[in-house]
């Protein structure tokens, strides 16, 4: 069997994950969660009921682990997208400024001072 | 015969769809954006468009992981905006133009662009922010022209090449130019300009990239297809990707182009936001 290494095509950038043919492997059960949070009812049976959720779509331990912590950077590194993880975030009404803060290590209010500063 | 007005580009962040949504037109934070597009609705009411080509990314409602179309071209009477998971007021179904678009999707096969149609497309905020920004009411407004949603990939690497996507738009030119029927077509670029939500750089604009593409845009289109793919992650973040849109209605437009308008502003939400009106010389 390949291992998943074999697909890497790609040079890094800082801080930066390239969501590629790898990642979308890896990430796949845990992104399929995120695409159905765009029906409300899947949203509800989530909250419901967050373990029966995860063995619907079988996500393995590392990715429950990130939803539980709802921990944006361990999410990505269990293959998530942002695009359908913004889904995931939306349900506890977390805003794109919200998740860049928690991945930048900073307050919601110190991230919307740095956008601002890139204006200058 | 049909005929090419323009084409505008724009920024299509959702935070602009609940800032309509919630009338924040003149907010000190909002305005700087918003002042960018009375310019664009006085050409359009001058031109009145028959169709938009509105040319987006989705971003997770109208395709998932299991099947990504590296471009997909809408084939339908009408187009539903759907719940997207995080509040966005859901619209009414957009009217679409499926005798256009199986014209276009006719003659760009033939000339061996190959696409996938689409009978059944949600259409995400990519398209509805953009339409709700140049046509405000959306279909309580009667000037709202008939639209054709195209989609590229932008969520998963390998995304087109900025060479693939300007090509793209010529190929679309082509097969709108040799459409019989006389209508008016506007052609829309949306998305970008430089952004990153995720990861440790999350929060990354970058002015001055955005400025050069705003600027070569115009008149040396050709000179961006230089930039590889990885380049513009590098230098326009993770989600800037979304200029492939800005490429592909670039490349529609054909080589004689006037810019008529343009504005830049950061931030609005998380992106540098760009908008641009063009005119087709010939």
């Amino acid at each position: 069997m390949t291992t998943i290494e074999e697909f890497d095509h790609h040079t890094p950038i800082p801080g930066t994950t390239l969501f590629d043919g790898k990642m979308a492997m890896k990430g796949y059960a845990l992104n399929k969660m995120c695409y159905s949070f765009n029906a409300a009812n899947a949203r509800d049976a989530y909250v419901a009921d967050p373990a029966a959720y995860y063995a619907k779509f079988n996500l393995n331990e590392e990715q429950i682990a990130a939803c539980e912590a709802k921990n944006v950077l361990a999410l990505i590194a269990a293959g998530g997208n942002i695009y359908y993880l913004a889904k995931f975030a939306g349900i506890f009404k977390l805003s794109v400024q919200d998740v860049g803060a928690q991945q930048t290590g900073v307050t919601t209010e110190e991230f919307k001072e740095k956008l601002l500063r890139a204006g200058d | 015969m049909a005929k090419l007005l323009g084409g505008i580009t724009t920024s299509h962040i959702p935070a602009v769809g609940n800032a309509i949504a919630n009338n924040l037109q003149q907010d000190p934070y909002w305005k700087p954006f918003f002042d960018a597009y009375p310019p664009v609705h006085e050409w359009l009411a001058r031109v009145k468009p028959d169709v938009v080509i509105n040319i987006y990314n989705d971003h997770g409602l109208g395709f998932f992981l299991d099947k990504m179309p590296t471009f997909a071209i809408g084939a339908a009477h009408e187009y539903a905006g759907e719940d997207e998971g995080w509040g966005l007021p859901t619209l009414p179904a957009f009217p679409g133009d499926p005798k256009l678009s199986w014209h276009i999707i006719e003659g760009m096969v033939e000339d061996e662009f190959d696409i996938t149609s689409c009978q059944e497309l949600a259409v995400d905020h990519g398209f509805t922010v953009p339409m709700q920004l140049f046509w405000p009411g959306l279909t309580n407004n009667p000037a709202m022209p008939r639209a054709i949603p195209i989609s590229a990939n932008t969520v998963q690497h390998p995304i087109p090449t900025l060479k693939r996507a300007l090509d793209f738009g010529k190929s679309l030119r082509k097969a709108i130019l040799s459409f019989p029927d006389d209508v008016k077509v506007v052609v829309l670029g949306t998305g970008g300009l430089s952004h990153q939500l995720d990861g440790e750089r999350a929060g990354f604009i970058n002015k001055d990239f955005d400025k050069m593409c705003m600027e070569k845009i115009v008149h040396e289109p050709e000179e961006l297809t230089k930039i590889s793919r990885h380049e513009l992650v590098r230098q326009a973040g993770a989600q800037g990707t979304e200029f492939l849109m800005w490429m592909m209605m670039r490349g529609a437009l054909g080589d004689n182009v006037k810019l008529l308008n343009q504005n830049y502003h950061i931030p609005i939400s998380n992106t540098g936001a760009g908008t641009m009106l063009l005119e087709c010389v010939d």
